[in-house]
């Protein structure tokens, strides 16, 4: 029987130590070790992305890494984009196109959007498709989703101007 | 997922001796986006897997005119399709690397995964075939050279011993003239696995109208990766016209040894065979004359 491995991580800014066995996925340690429980399982094997978090400047579903791999490593899930009560942009975006309904895939969307933006501040529609193409929607049709995503750089650029 | 034990060595030297010892009970642990699955539904129940994302020669990702490409094993598909020398002189690696997996995938998953993974229908080993890659292999004391065409012996095992550890792909330096292709047929856009796959390598005269030399190889029609040697005996040395190509369209068809799936049936697998080497092959030619 294997030990527990003692993990330290930074999860949005702040240092995170945590106790886990080598095969629990980084999903399961932030849920049922630390208990952050905004990132959900959906597939548990990288189709559907309700699990991405933001690893090292990159989308990864964290059902597909280990806990241990990320010791060392800094991470951002979904606890960490909303600014205190004020949500972010994406947030609010989302909200107002209505583009979620039982919420489940929300938080792997919103992260994902969020990286994308990172990376690419004004996607065409065909970008965005692609990118959010590793996040599955059983509710909306992905429209809503498309126009959310496009209002969030919107939001967030008049931000940056103003 | 059954107990495993994990270690993360910082050096070659401790990843062989690893490998040495143990090598018979551990899984190399690279991406991960294959081999987790894998675990979990027990399909691989190690007793270690060893992690080989810090060890150094694994990370190395270099061009050398005159040598050609080095991609170590471990270095991400999102690293590896963004650098500037790959998109420049091999775009048919980013062809078959934006599309494995989708953007989270693609952020853990490395070459030297889907070529260890030895899947019939991974996208990136006829790739590979075609521009000629080779693998570098290492165990304690010994360094051996693979052809990437004799990497993969059935679905999903590969030659490697279970003291050896794969630590470099190398593609050698483009020739003049020369161009390579990869595309696929999935039912979808995006975030699906080959109905059937074709990569190709054409290599021209000086004047643009013969064939000097022409890879083809098939992903999903066989039990590996399949190289299509007939094509290059027929195309060597022959007009570039529609009638050769189309030629070359039925002997890749004719090479085809699919079966039939969820995905596809074998009948139709093999007609995509036809239509996609002539798809390939004029892709790899425009891209010649584009350069």
């Amino acid at each position: 029987m294997s030990k527990k491995v003692h993990v330290q991580t930074k999860i949005n800014g702040e240092d995170v130590e945590f106790l886990c066995e080598p095969r629990q996925s980084l999903l399961e340690c932030l849920r049922d070790v630390i208990g952050m429980t905004g990132t959900k399982e959906g597939c548990n094997d990288g189709n559907c992305g309700a699990c991405t978090v933001i690893l090292e400047g990159r989308t990864v579903t964290s059902c597909l890494v280990l806990g241990v791999e990320v010791d060392g490593k800094e991470l951002t899930t979904i606890e960490g984009i909303a600014d205190g009560d004020k949500l972010h942009p994406i947030q609010t975006a989302f909200l107002e196109n209505a583009a979620l309904q039982c919420g489940i895939c929300t938080p792997g969307f919103i992260i994902a959007t969020k990286s994308l933006l990172d990376h690419n501040p004004d996607p065409s529609e065909y970008e965005i498709r692609w990118w959010l193409a590793n996040n599955l929607c059983r509710c909306t049709g992905y429209d809503k989703i498309v126009r959310a995503v496009q209002d969030s750089a919107k939001k967030i650029k008049a931000q940056a101007g103003g | 997922m059954k107990y495993v034990d994990y270690e993360r060595p910082t050096s070659l030297k401790s990843a062989l001796d690893i490998l040495s010892e143990k090598g018979d009970v551990t899984k190399v642990l690279a991406g991960g986006t294959d081999i987790l699955v894998k675990l979990r539904v027990r399909r691989e129940q190690p007793d270690l897997l060893m992690d080989s994302k810090e060890i150094p020669e694994l990370n190395e990702l270099s061009f050398n005119p005159d040598t050609g490409l080095t991609i170590g094993a471990a270095v991400p598909l999102y690293k590896l399709y963004a650098d500037a020398d790959v998109k420049k002189h091999y775009p048919a690696l980013v062809d078959s690397t934006t599309i494995i997996g989708g953007i989270p995938i693609q952020g853990r998953a490395t070459l030297g995964g889907n070529l260890c993974n030895a899947a019939p229908s991974a996208d990136a080993i006829p790739t590979l075939i075609v521009l000629g890659a080779t693998a570098t292999i290492q165990s304690s004391g010994n360094t051996r050279e693979v052809s990437v065409s004799e990497f993969c012996t059935g679905p999903g095992s590969n030659v490697l011993k279970s003291n050896e550890i794969l630590v470099t792909i190398n593609v050698p330096a483009p020739a003049d003239n020369s161009a390579a292709h990869y595309m696929r047929f999935i039912p979808r856009n995006e975030m699906d696995i080959a109905v059937v796959g074709v990569g190709s390598y054409v290599k021209l005269n000086a004047s643009g109208d013969k064939f000097e030399s022409v890879n083809v190889s098939l992903a999903s029609v066989a039990p590996t990766p399949l190289n299509v040697t007939e094509i290059s005996e027929f195309l060597s040395g022959k007009d570039v016209n529609d009638e050769n190509i189309e030629k070359a369209g039925q002997l890749a068809k004719e090479a085809s040894k699919p079966i039939s799936d969820m995905r596809g049936t074998a009948e139709y697998r093999q007609h995509l065979c036809s239509v996609l080497t002539k798809r390939s092959i004029n892709k790899s030619i425009e891209r010649i004359k584009g350069a």
